[in-house]
C-alpha cells in the first residue's frame, strides 16, 4: 500500500527543496573548493629561458605569501591585467606566473609589451596545472602562502576595484 | 482595442474552462446528457485562445509600443520574423503560448477522439479543463501579456539577440507542442484511474497524442541543440545545462511511454506502470518550465527568471502532479494486469527498455537538481559533463545493444533470441572495435564502443524488414526502423564527435596560416560589416586541404538594443565533418583570438536526429492513414459507427 505513493512522497520531497531554493537567502559568489587546501602538486617546465619554472613544492618553501597568476598571451582581459600586477610587483609583491597552452615566443612578445611582473614562470602547455588549481580559464589569480596553502582565489582578471579583498586576504595570509 | 479584444477573449475562454470542468464532473457522475455539450465548450474555447494569441502576434508585428509587453521586448528596427518570434520570445507570451498549445489539443482530442468510453472521455476532458484552469489562472492574474503602458513608449527595448535566430524562432514552439501534447496522455491516464477503464482501448486512444508529443520533442531538442551548437559559439552540441536537460527530461519519459504504450495496445499488459510513465511525461514538462522560469538552478538558457512566478508554477504543478498520484496510489490497485510473458519475449525486451530509460531519467533528474539539493546542505557544487558523460553513456550503450535483438523478438514467449541480422550486426560491431585497436585510435572507452556499436546496430536495425515485402511492411514497423537506424547514425556522430574532433586557439594576425586537423587555415583578414539591427566585425578565412579552399565568415556581432555582444559562428560542412569558426576579440595592431574546430562526421549527429524524428512521422502518418482506411471501409460497408455520445 505504502509502495504507491512513493512516487507522491518523492514528489513531495522536490517540491521542499524547491521551495528552500526559492526562499533561501543564496550566495551569488562561486565559493572555491580549494581556498585553505595546499596547492596541488605541479611541476611545470620553465615558459621561457632565463627564468624558472614553477612547482608546488617552490610554493611551499617560500618567505612569505605570493600571488599566483594564471594566464595566456592569447588572452585579452590578462593584456587589462597586466599593468595591476606590474604596479603589485613594483610594490614587492612576489609573483609568479602559469601561461597557459602558450609558446615562448608569444610569451616573450606579450611581456615586452605589457611589463614582466614575474619571478618565477611556469609553462602548462595542456592546462593540467590551471586545472589541478582548480581554475576554470584565464586570468585567475592566487594568493599561496609561505607553507604553500592556497588563501585567496579570484577569477577573472584583476580590476582596481577587486584590489581592497585582495590586500585584506594578503595581509591575512603572511 | 486590439489588446483589450484579446484580454476578454482569454477571460471568456477562462470560463469555458472552469464550465468544461464542471460538466466534465457531471457527466462523470452519470450526468450523460449535459455532457453532449462539453464537445464544441473544448473547440471554442480553443479557438478564442488561439485569437488572443494571434492578436498578440498582429501586436507585435506592428510594434504597438502601447502594449508593455511589446515596448519591453521588441523594437521597432527588428527584422520581421523576429517581430513575430518575439511575440513568444518572452514569459508573457510563452504562458500564452503554452495555453494555446495546451486548449488546442484539448480541442483536437474532443473533437476526433470517438472510440474512448463515454465515461473515460468525459473524466478525462475534465482533468485536462482543471490543468487548463491553473494556467488561465497564472496568465490572467499574474502575467498578462496586454497589459498597457500609458503613455506608451516611445522605442522598445529589443530583443536578447541570442534569440534573434530563425532556429530560435522555432525552437520553442515546437518544444512547446512536446510538452503540452503530453498533457493529454496525462489527462486521459488519469480519467482511466478514475473509471477504472486502463486497457488496451485506452492505450490506443494514447498513442497517437505520446507519438506527437515526442516526434515535436524530439524535433524541438535538436533544433534547440542546432542552435546553441552554431549560436553560442562554444563547439559543442550539448553542454548537460539544467535547461537542456529540463527538456531531454519528458523526452525520456516520453520515449518510454511510447514504448510502453505499445505493449498496453498489443497486449493489455503493464497498465500501472504505463499509467505511470503517462503521469511522469507531462510532470516532468511542468517541472523543467519550473526549473527554467524560477531561476533556482544557474543557466546559460534561462532567458525569462522570476523566482516570483517560479513559486506560481510550483504551486500548480505540485497541485497537478500531487492530485494525480494521490489518484495512482488510491486507484491503481484495482487494475491488474491480463496477460502474462517470459523474460526473453518483446515484452520482456520492451520492460528492459523501460527499466533503462527510467534510470537515465532518475540520473539525468538527480543530476540537475543535485547542485540544490548540495547547497541545501552548505556545499557549493556544479555537476556537468562529467557526471553525466558517464553515468549516461554505459547505460545508453546497453539501451543500443538491447535494439540488437529486442524488435525482432516475439509477443509473450520469446523464440530464437538472435536473428541473422541482429548476429550480423553483432559480428559486425565486434569486427569494428578490433578495427578500432588496429587502427590505433586513440580513443576512450565510451568513443571506442560507441564507434563500433553504432554500424552493427545500423545492420541490426533493420532486421524487423527481413523477409518482409517491403512495400507491403506497415508503416509503424517502418518507422520504428528508420527511428532506430537514426539512432545508430547519431550514436556515430556523436562517438565522432568526441573522439576526433581537433581544436586550435590561436591569437591570429592577418595572413597568418593555421593548422587544424588535415585543414590549412589561412586568415585573409577582418573587414566591418552592418545587418538591419547590428554591426560586426568578420573575419575571413581560407580553408583547404588539397583540394579546392572553402571560405569561412565568422562574425562577432554587437546589437545596440540592448547592447549585447553575440559570436555567429562560421561553419562549413564537408562530406565528413564540419569546419567550425569562431571570431573572439581582438585589434589589427594584436590580431584576433580565432577558435577552430574541426569536427570529423559531426553531421551525422543531425542526419540520425532527422532520422529519429522521420521514423515517428512515418509512424504516425501511417497509423492516420490506416484509420481513415478502416473508416472508409467501415463506411462503405453501409455500417455506420455508432458515436459514444
Amino acid at each position: 500500500m505504502v509502495r504507491r505513493f512513493l512516487p507522491l512522497l518523492l514528489l513531495l520531497s522536490f517540491v521542499g527543496i524547491a521551495i528552500w531554493a526559492l526562499t533561501a537567502e543564496r550566495e551569488e559568489q562561486v565559493r572555491s573548493k580549494l581556498v585553505g587546501q595546499p596547492v596541488p602538486a605541479f611541476a611545470l617546465e620553465p615558459a621561457i629561458e632565463g627564468k624558472p619554472g614553477l612547482s608546488s613544492a617552490d610554493l611551499a618553501q617560500s618567505e612569505g605569501p605570493r600571488l599566483v597568476n594564471i594566464f595566456a598571451s592569447w588572452c585579452l582581459p590578462c593584456k587589462a591585467e597586466a599593468p595591476l600586477l606590474d604596479a603589485l610587483a613594483g610594490e614587492g609583491v612576489p609573483i609568479d606566473g602559469i601561461a597557459v597552452r602558450d609558446r615562448p615566443s608569444d610569451i616573450l612578445a606579450f611581456l615586452d609589451e605589457h611589463g614582466d611582473p614575474f619571478e618565477r614562470l611556469g609553462n602548462d602547455p595542456r592546462s593540467e596545472a590551471m586545472i589541478a588549481l582548480g581554475a576554470s580559464g584565464v586570468p585567475e589569480t592566487f594568493i599561496v602562502d609561505g607553507r604553500g596553502v592556497i588563501r585567496y582565489h579570484h577569477q577573472g582578471p584583476l580590476m582596481p576595484a577587486d584590489l581592497p579583498a585582495l590586500r585584506a586576504a594578503w595581509e591575512e595570509a603572511r | 482595442m486590439i489588446a483589450e479584444f484579446a484580454h476578454g477573449a482569454l477571460w471568456l475562454a477562462a470560463a469555458l474552462c472552469l464550465m468544461q470542468l464542471g460538466l466534465g464532473v457531471a457527466a462523470l457522475r452519470g450526468e450523460q446528457a449535459i455532457s453532449r455539450a462539453i464537445r464544441p465548450i473544448a473547440a471554442i474555447q480553443a479557438l478564442l485562445v488561439v485569437t488572443a494569441f494571434a492578436a498578440l502576434i498582429w501586436l507585435f508585428w506592428r510594434t504597438d509600443l502601447s502594449v508593455a509587453l511589446v515596448a519591453a521586448n521588441s523594437h521597432s528596427a527588428k527584422p520581421l520574423l523576429y517581430k513575430i518570434a518575439g511575440a513568444w520570445g518572452n514569459h508573457e507570451g510563452s504562458m500564452l503560448l503554452w495555453l494555446t498549445v495546451l486548449t488546442g489539443s484539448g480541442a483536437l482530442f474532443a473533437a476526433f477522439e470517438k472510440r474512448l468510453e463515454a465515461r473515460t472521455m468525459a473524466a478525462s476532458l475534465a482533468a485536462q479543463a482543471a490543468i487548463g484552469i491553473g494556467f488561465f489562472a497564472f496568465l490572467l492574474l499574474s502575467s498578462n501579456p496586454f497589459e498597457r503602458l500609458n503613455p506608451s513608449a516611445v522605442e522598445g527595448k529589443g530583443l536578447n539577440p541570442l534569440l534573434q535566430d530563425p532556429g530560435l524562432a522555432f525552437h520553442p514552439p515546437t518544444l512547446y507542442l512536446g510538452y503540452v501534447g503530453l498533457s493529454v496522455a496525462f489527462s486521459l491516464a488519469v480519467g482511466a484511474m478514475l473509471t477504472g477503464s486502463v486497457g488496451s482501448a485506452l492505450a490506443r486512444a494514447m498513442r497517437p497524442w505520446v507519438l506527437g508529443s515526442w516526434i515535436f520533442l524530439t524535433a524541438g531538442i535538436l533544433a534547440g541543440s542546432y542552435w546553441a551548437y552554431y549560436e553560442l559559439g562554444w563547439g559543442g552540441y550539448w553542454f548537460w545545462d539544467p535547461v537542456e536537460n529540463a527538456s531531454l527530461m519528458p523526452w525520456i519519459a516520453a520515449t518510454a511511454l511510447l514504448h510502453s504504450v505499445g505493449v498496453l495496445a498489443a497486449r493489455n499488459a503493464l497498465k500501472a506502470w504505463t499509467m505511470m510513465l503517462a503521469l511522469i511525461g507531462f510532470s516532468m514538462s511542468m517541472v523543467g518550465t519550473f526549473l527554467v522560469r524560477s531561476g533556482i538552478l544557474t543557466s546559460v538558457h534561462a532567458f525569462a527568471v522570476d523566482p516570483e512566478r517560479g513559486a506560481f508554477i510550483l504551486f500548480l504543478l505540485t497541485f497537478y502532479i500531487g492530485a494525480a498520484l494521490l489518484i495512482f496510489g488510491w486507484k491503481i490497485g484495482h487494475v491488474r494486469d491480463s496477460e502474462p510473458f517470459e523474460p526473453v519475449s518483446r515484452e520482456g525486451a520492451l520492460v528492459a527498455n523501460n527499466l533503462l530509460l527510467s534510470v537515465i531519467l532518475a540520473l539525468v533528474f538527480i543530476g540537475t537538481l543535485y547542485p540544490i539539493l548540495a547547497e541545501a546542505m552548505g556545499e557549493q557544487i556544479s555537476v556537468g559533463p562529467p557526471y553525466f558523460n558517464t553515468v549516461i553513456g554505459p547505460l545508453a550503450l546497453i539501451l543500443a545493444l538491447l535494439l540488437f535483438v529486442g524488435p525482432k523478438l516475439r509477443w509473450r514467449r520469446g523464440g530464437p533470441l538472435f536473428s541473422p541480422l541482429g548476429i550480423a550486426g553483432l559480428l559486425l560491431s565486434a569486427a569494428m572495435l578490433v578495427i578500432t585497436f588496429l587502427l590505433g585510435w586513440n580513443l576512450t572507452i565510451l568513443e571506442r564502443l560507441g564507434l563500433s556499436i553504432a554500424p552493427g546496430l545500423a545492420l541490426a536495425s533493420l532486421a524487423p524488414l527481413w523477409g518482409r515485402n517491403l512495400l507491403r511492411t506497415p508503416a509503424p514497423i517502418t518507422g520504428m526502423v528508420v527511428a532506430h537506424l537514426g539512432l545508430a547514425v547519431l550514436l556515430a556522430g556523436m562517438a565522432a564527435e568526441s573522439g576526433f574532433t581537433k581544436e586550435r586557439l590561436v591569437l591570429a594576425r592577418p595572413g597568418e596560416q593555421i593548422e587544424v586537423g588535415p585543414w590549412t587555415m589561412e586568415f585573409e583578414g577582418t573587414r566591418p560589416v552592418a545587418g538591419p539591427n547590428w554591426t560586426a566585425v568578420e573575419a575571413e578565412l581560407r580553408a583547404s586541404r588539397g583540394s579546392g579552399p572553402v571560405l569561412l565568415k565568422p562574425q562577432s556581432r554587437y546589437f545596440s538594443s540592448p547592447p549585447t555582444q553575440t559570436s555567429e559562428a562560421a561553419l562549413a560542412t564537408d562530406w565528413d565533418g564540419q569546419l567550425y569558426a569562431v571570431i573572439g576579440q581582438g585589434s589589427e595592431s594584436e590580431g584576433w583570438q580565432l577558435r577552430l574546430w574541426w569536427k570529423p562526421l559531426v553531421t551525422l549527429i543531425w542526419l540520425g536526429g532527422f532520422l529519429v524524428t522521420l521514423g515517428g512521422l512515418i509512424a504516425l502518418i501511417g497509423r492516420w492513414w490506416g484509420e481513415w482506411r478502416r473508416r472508409r471501409r467501415l463506411a462503405g460497408s453501409g455500417y455506420r459507427e455508432r458515436r459514444a455520445w
